[in-house]
């Protein structure tokens, strides 16, 4: 089972989307909590992730890197706001550099994740917010928004820059 | 009220959306067509300004209103975007999610049952 609804809201740049897995939210939570399985859905193939710290209490902060074809690494962020397995997770989300502090001034987004168990399985809804119009426009001319698979040396211009 | 504003909000923000695309619209015009306030016309029109979907332009005693549509077009190529990453990321979800069942099936199996 997968996703069985999409909304796009342009008013206030946001994505939700919903997920019906065949699975206990216990389970689901998992794919989220443990940093192992996390980082084999988190990339897209081209760019699979590693999660260093990884603490998903409300409060904690989360650093990750995403690894290129070539070798490169995209360091990346996230500040949990608050979580309360295995329900709900808010986070921003953001670009880091190679100690994993937050770049000033790179573009942040904002993410909802809800689980609610049923009969036959668990609903994930997930809210992903741009933060403003300026940030979704930089994300865009990067490809970040398409997990890194695209303009991948725009983006190492922009950091390095 | 604030309820009903939300429920209608959405339809009627694609049309004005829309509408505004082929022609200028002024605010009252709009007004006309919808059955509602000015004012909550206006609120509508001032939501879609702030996300940048469209210009407000004073012509003399109206407010003409304009969609601008490469920021909608943008807009949806980055929500398009951001969804085809999670369309990604959800299929791989549900694979790791089916292959712990099946280990989970095959240890049952072979295993002893309570």
């Amino acid at each position: 089972m997968s996703v069985t609804d999409v909304e796009k809201d342009l008013d206030n740049l946001a994505l939700t989307l919903v997920a019906d897995f065949n699975a206990p939210a216990e389970r689901v939570w998992e794919l989220w909590a443990d940093p192992r399985q996390l980082e084999s859905w988190w990339g897209p193939p081209t760019h699979p992730a590693t999660f260093e710290k990884h603490d998903l209490t409300s409060g904690g902060d989360v650093t990750y890197f995403m690894t290129g074809p070539e070798g490169e690494k995209h360091h990346g962020w996230w500040q949990i706001t608050r979580a309360d397995p295995p329900r709900s997770l808010e986070l921003t989300d953001g670009f880091a550099d190679q100690d994993g502090t937050p770049v000033a001034g790179m573009p942040i987004t904002t993410m909802r994740m809800e689980l609610v168990q049923g009969d036959g399985g668990t609903r994930m809804t997930l809210r992903s917010t741009f933060e403003s119009r300026e940030q979704m426009e930089q994300l865009l001319a990067m490809g970040a928004a398409e997990g890194l698979q695209q303009a991948v040396g725009q983006m190492d211009a922009l950091l390095a820059g | 009220m604030d309820e009903l504003f939300h429920a209608l909000a959405d339809t009627t923000r694609r049309d004005i959306l829309r509408r505004a695309v082929r022609t200028e619209s002024s605010v009252s015009r709009l007004a006309d067509v919808y059955p509602m306030s000015f004012a909550a016309v206006q609120k509508h029109v001032a939501v879609l300004e702030r996300a940048g979907l469209v210009t407000k332009e004073r012509h003399g005693r109206e407010q003409l209103v304009r969609t601008d549509p490469d920021a909608v077009r943008q807009a949806r190529r980055a929500l398009d975007q951001l969804e085809s990453a999670w369309r990604g990321r959800v299929e791989r979800m549900s694979h790791l999610l089916v292959q712990a069942s099946d280990v989970e099936d095959k240890t049952q199996t072979g295993g002893r049952k309570s």
